[in-house]
């Protein structure tokens, strides 16, 4: 982790010698006039959502879950991805150590929630704690991308982010029960290419993000890194040391000299 | 399906909601000590991207062509249409309809 402390100390010289417009972005309010604009920039994830919560829920009815258990696990742990690796991975006997194992796992699929909420902090970092940190709980892939997308067309609505999250949430909670009830038809999600969604949704967001080969680059390497420790490493790691290294080549690549703004933006 | 909620599953939860609990919070709450400078901004600004790629890239490979060719079905889709919705319908479509046709993966 030594690029870390470089960063930090290079940044801290930077900070006063450079500017970015980037850096001076409205801070957050509320006004529920952003309300149906965050549903609307969500609800392409809705489908997908429910496809991926009825398919969860289906498999849990599998493995002998009850109902009640699956709507604890869909309110609490609130990660599609983690819990299915886990009830796929779920012990027959609970013990001390079958327990960590399981935590190790959730922690590896859902460290990425860590980079998605930091991300959030120049925006929601200006709102009192008790709003920013409750809507940090409801962190997901989809309603996150949605936010920072708006976000970078300069939005500044906290409700954008909170009403698209909530729904999310709520859509995520229903999808189950449909999913448990009809378990025998619906224990295949490849069948109606449910395990589509969220990659289909994923490169969806990839295309409007595109702005020149050369902001590309750190994908370039999110990617290869991230099918080499897939590749040597076993479990989830792959998802947080690819996006690490993106993220950190970002922070390497300078912006040219002659127009840094026209470039950056 | 002898109980309702069974104390040991109940645990487990427990200990999965407070990991994922600390990555949401704790990323955010760490980043109230980290001084935003153009570098960690550039930083930020790649992460979206960077996490799509890491995250579906190895799922993808993994999945073979008709995952691989899905994906490229929805990139196209969003390319002509500007559309999400209809980028993850036919992601999902050509998946189905590939598998429904004999297709492995």
């Amino acid at each position: 982790m030594t690029w870390c402390r470089e960063t930090r100390t290079h940044g801290r010289h930077a900070s006063s010698i450079v500017t970015s417009p980037k850096l001076k972005l409205a801070p957050a309010y509320w006004s529920r006039a952003a309300i149906l604009p965050g549903i609307v920039a969500i609800a392409p994830m809705l489908p997908g959502t429910l496809a991926f919560g009825m398919a969860f829920g289906a498999l849990c009815a599998e493995k002998r879950f009850s109902l009640a258990e699956v709507e604890v696990m869909m309110a609490l742990v609130y990660g599609g991805l983690s819990q299915f690796v886990a009830v796929q991975s779920w012990p027959d006997h609970l013990t001390a150590s079958s327990i960590a194992t399981l935590a190790l796992l959730t922690l590896t699929v859902n460290i990425r929630f860590a980079l998605m909420s930091a991300s959030l902090r120049p925006w929601f970092g200006t709102l009192p704690r008790w709003q920013a940190y409750p809507a940090m709980l409801l962190v997901t892939d989809g309603g996150w991308l949605a936010a920072v997308r708006y976000r970078e067309h300069g939005g500044a609505d906290a409700w954008f982010y909170t009403g698209g999250a909530l729904v999310l949430y709520v859509a995520w909670l229903v999808s189950a029960v449909p999913g448990y009830v009809l378990a025998e038809q619906l224990a295949d999600p490849k069948k109606y290419g449910v395990d589509l969604a969220m990659p289909a949704f994923y490169a969806a967001m990839l295309v409007p993000a595109w702005k020149g080969a050369r902001l590309a680059i750190p994908w370039v390497v999110a990617g290869v890194v991230a099918l080499v420790v897939y590749w040597l490493l076993a479990g989830w790691w792959f998802i947080i040391v690819g996006a690490l290294s993106g993220a950190v080549c970002a922070g390497f690549i300078e912006p040219p000299a002659a127009k840094p703004e026209h470039t950056h933006g | 399906m002898a109980e309702l909620l069974r104390s040991d599953v109940m645990l487990a939860f427990a200990v999965m909601t407070a990991v994922t609990v600390a990555a949401r919070l704790g990323g955010f709450w760490l980043m109230g000590y980290v001084n935003v400078t153009p570098r960690i901004r550039r930083m930020l600004d790649a992460l979206p991207g960077s996490i799509i790629v890491a995250a579906a890239l190895p799922v993808a490979v993994h999945g073979g062509p008709v995952v691989m060719f899905a994906i490229v079905a929805a990139i196209v889709a969003t390319v002509v249409f500007r559309n999400d919705f209809i980028a993850v319908i036919v992601g999902m479509a050509v998946a189905a309809l590939a598998r429904a046709m004999g297709f492995g993966g």
